[in-house]
């Protein structure tokens, strides 16, 4: 027995990208393991969130690679990207909700668009990616009626509307308590172990970083490039780069820590 | 040929029998994937349920016909799974399970998850054993919804009237510079309202100046009354088609502008920020727009008459061969001040009554994408449809007063 999703890596090599000519990162390189929670980590502005629509083809880069298996996503045809695309879901920041559509038709439009599924397996999909998100209520509201944290739900049940096999994730806990943070970080894990899902993760939140991710990369606002690779618990705890360690132990690079330094993780 | 048909579709069916029958015994796999299978086999009160094949959502391959009818046994104590011939799974799997699971705890039968793979439990933990049917939502009767609407009409009609005399009086202020807006707002909107109209109005006016002489000339060059032609235009320009035109391209230009962006503003809580501030938000914000478009709209309507004008003049000196001067000299005559201060009059109230629907629709839109839609709709239909009442409001005024 096999779960949907068959190994494949995603390999980054020597991707760099940026907006208008101006560079935003350059010769980025990482591997990310099949069914491994991985996190694009660094200060604010270093382009985390451009490296992501990189990864999810929503920016051309100007050089490198993203290989999912044996496929380069950025040498593939129109069409073969186009049905990649349906191997990948995306939660946007805050959820990217269709403001048009109920929670449940957000979920829905997907497999509709994408499966030959008749309504009722459609519906029973829908309300099984719900419940799964832990959405027990609020699935005929339109997304203004939902809070910040069930936006978030109905985004994360649509971005896996498609069992994908892998998901990309950006800063999938801003904006949370602490508590609905943690309760989402466990979400994750249960999906990721359930499904055996790749993730990749975009997140400032120090203690979902600790607490889920098994691996990732450090971009560098100054040098424009990676500047470190590794578990963050791994970076927090070995890392030299002065960069890194302050962004990892909330301390100024001068050495005084910063008041909510003393809650870590 | 006809029973050469029938034959082939007989073998069609017997072809795709078989299909359906290997499918679903996991011996065919469909592209890249075994169509999903389930047996059944009863051991005293239990029933073991064998799955195969793949349970993906991306499998084309239906599953078998429901074997649900066995649910429904008396002695049905246990359901249990043997996964060992299951291919690869996904949502399209849990929903059958918690579907089993769902009409298995209404009867007490004992659902033993052990014999599926231990993901899949993992993710059946996950949901709610009961899925409470979500209750229908009362449609009120006849009479309540009429009431609900009277309602809904009064309290609009308040707010207008409050935003009206809000506006009205911080205008006085801001005639004595009491008013609290940025000067910067107010020039940025009287060029967005004023100046960047100009081509606009001017497209609009001399199209209708011209078609106004074109017409016209039709029907008075049978009469022999062509240097007429000069009075319809100056008279239809000043009085009626220049007020009104220019104030059917602001409602779709400005009044619409105006909506979508005080909406886009409440959808990104720009205005509970300047609320939390302090900051009047009818001063602040609705003022610069509703001056502005009260100021330029005669304006434009004088540089609208004037354009509309030229108009009618190209077309009646170029193609009619009346004389310019002429033209010019029964234009002066037909076109008293009188009729131009009620059209100036007219593009005040029309001006006003764009900037205020547009800004009271924006304030009122609700904060997602598509409210903004609807509210740059709505405020052009409003601004349209009441220019057109209000200016048949002043047509039975002027008839009454003579004018």
């Amino acid at each position: 027995m096999e779960t949907s999703h068959p190994a494949a890596t995603l390999e980054v090599r020597g991707l760099a990208f940026g907006y208008g000519g101006e560079p935003v990162q350059h010769d980025v390189s990482f591997d990310v393991k099949p069914g491994s929670i991985f996190a694009i980590m660094g200060a604010s502005g270093c382009g985390k969130s451009t490296l992501l629509r990189a990864l999810t083809g929503l920016l051309r880069p100007s050089a490198g690679t993203v290989r999912f298996g044996a496929q380069d996503y950025w040498s593939m045809e129109d069409k073969e990207r186009e049905t990649f695309g349906r191997r990948v879901g995306v939660l946007f920041q805050g959820g990217a909700l269709w403001s048009s559509m109920t929670a449940a038709e957000n979920v829905a439009l997907p497999l509709q668009m994408f499966t030959r599924k008749n309504k009722s397996s459609i519906d029973a999909l829908v309300q099984l990616k719900l419940s799964l998100v832990g959405l027990a209520s609020g699935w005929s509201s339109m997304p203004a009626d939902l809070s910040g944290g069930m936006r978030q739900r109905v985004g994360l049940a649509r971005a896996l509307a498609l069992d994908p096999e892998i998901l990309f994730l950006d800063e999938p806990s801003a904006g949370l308590d602490p508590v609905a943070a943690k309760r989402f970080d466990d979400l994750i894990l249960e999906l990721r172990d359930g499904f055996g899902v790749t993730v990749v993760m975009v997140s400032h939140e120090l203690a979902s970083l600790f607490g889920i991710c098994d691996d990732g990369v450090f971009l560098d606002a100054q040098t424009h490039t990676a500047i470190a690779h590794g578990a963050p618990k791994t970076l927090r705890d070995q890392s030299d780069n002065p960069a890194v360690h302050a962004f990892m132990t909330r301390e100024q690079p001068n050495g005084g820590a910063t008041q909510a330094g003393a809650d870590r993780p | 040929m006809c029973a050469t048909g029938q034959s082939r579709q007989s073998s069609i069916r017997t072809l795709a029998r078989c299909h359906h029958f290997l499918c679903s015994s996991g011996l065919v796999v469909s592209g890249d994937s075994a169509a999903p299978g389930l047996s059944t086999q009863d051991h005293g009160g239990d029933t073991l349920v064998t799955l195969s094949g793949d349970w993906t959502v991306h499998n084309d391959e239906s599953r078998p016909a429901e074997p649900e009818a066995w649910l429904h046994r008396h002695d049905l104590r246990a359901i249990l799974f043997d996964s060992r011939q299951l291919g690869r799974w996904d949502s399209s799997l849990l929903v059958y399970l918690a579907g089993l699971r769902r009409n298995a705890a209404p009867r007490s039968i004992r659902f033993d998850d052990s014999g599926i793979p231990v993901a899949a439990r993992r993710l059946l933990a996950l949901l709610p054993e009961h899925t409470a049917a979500a209750a229908p939502t009362p449609r009120p009767v006849f009479l309540e919804r009429l009431g609900r609407a009277a309602i809904s009409t009064a309290t609009e009609w308040v707010a207008v009237t409050a935003l009206l005399g809000g506006q009205v009086l911080e205008a006085g202020a801001a005639i004595f510079g009491r008013a609290r807006m940025r000067r910067t707002d107010l020039f940025t909107c009287l060029y967005d309202a004023g100046i960047a109209a100009l081509p606009m109005v001017a497209l609009v006016n001399v199209l209708v100046g011209g078609i106004l002489a074109f017409v016209g000339a039709i029907e008075l060059r049978r009469f022999g009354a062509d240097i007429y032609i000069a009075n319809l235009v100056g008279i239809a320009q000043v009085r009626e088609m220049a007020a009104v035109m220019t104030a059917i391209v602001m409602a779709g230009r400005t009044g619409g502008a105006y909506a979508a962006e005080i909406a886009s503003m409440q959808g990104s809580n720009e205005l509970d920020a300047l609320s939390v501030l302090g900051v009047p938000i009818q001063d602040y914000l609705i003022l610069p727009r509703v001056l502005a478009l009260t100021l330029m709209t005669p304006l434009l309507y004088l540089y609208g008459s004037c354009v509309g004008i030229l108009g009618g003049f190209a077309i009646a000196v170029g193609m009619l061969d009346i004389s310019p001067a002429l033209f010019i000299a029964q234009t002066r005559d037909a076109v008293t001040l009188s009729q131009i201060a009620f059209g100036l009059t007219k593009s005040l109230a029309f001006g006003a009554l764009i900037a205020i629907a547009g800004c009271r629709i924006g304030l009122k839109a609700g904060r997602s994408a598509t409210d903004v839609g609807h509210a740059a709709t709505s405020a052009v239909v409003v601004g349209i449809v009441g220019v057109i009442m209000v200016d048949a409001v002043f047509a039975v005024c002027a008839n009454a007063l003579d004018i």
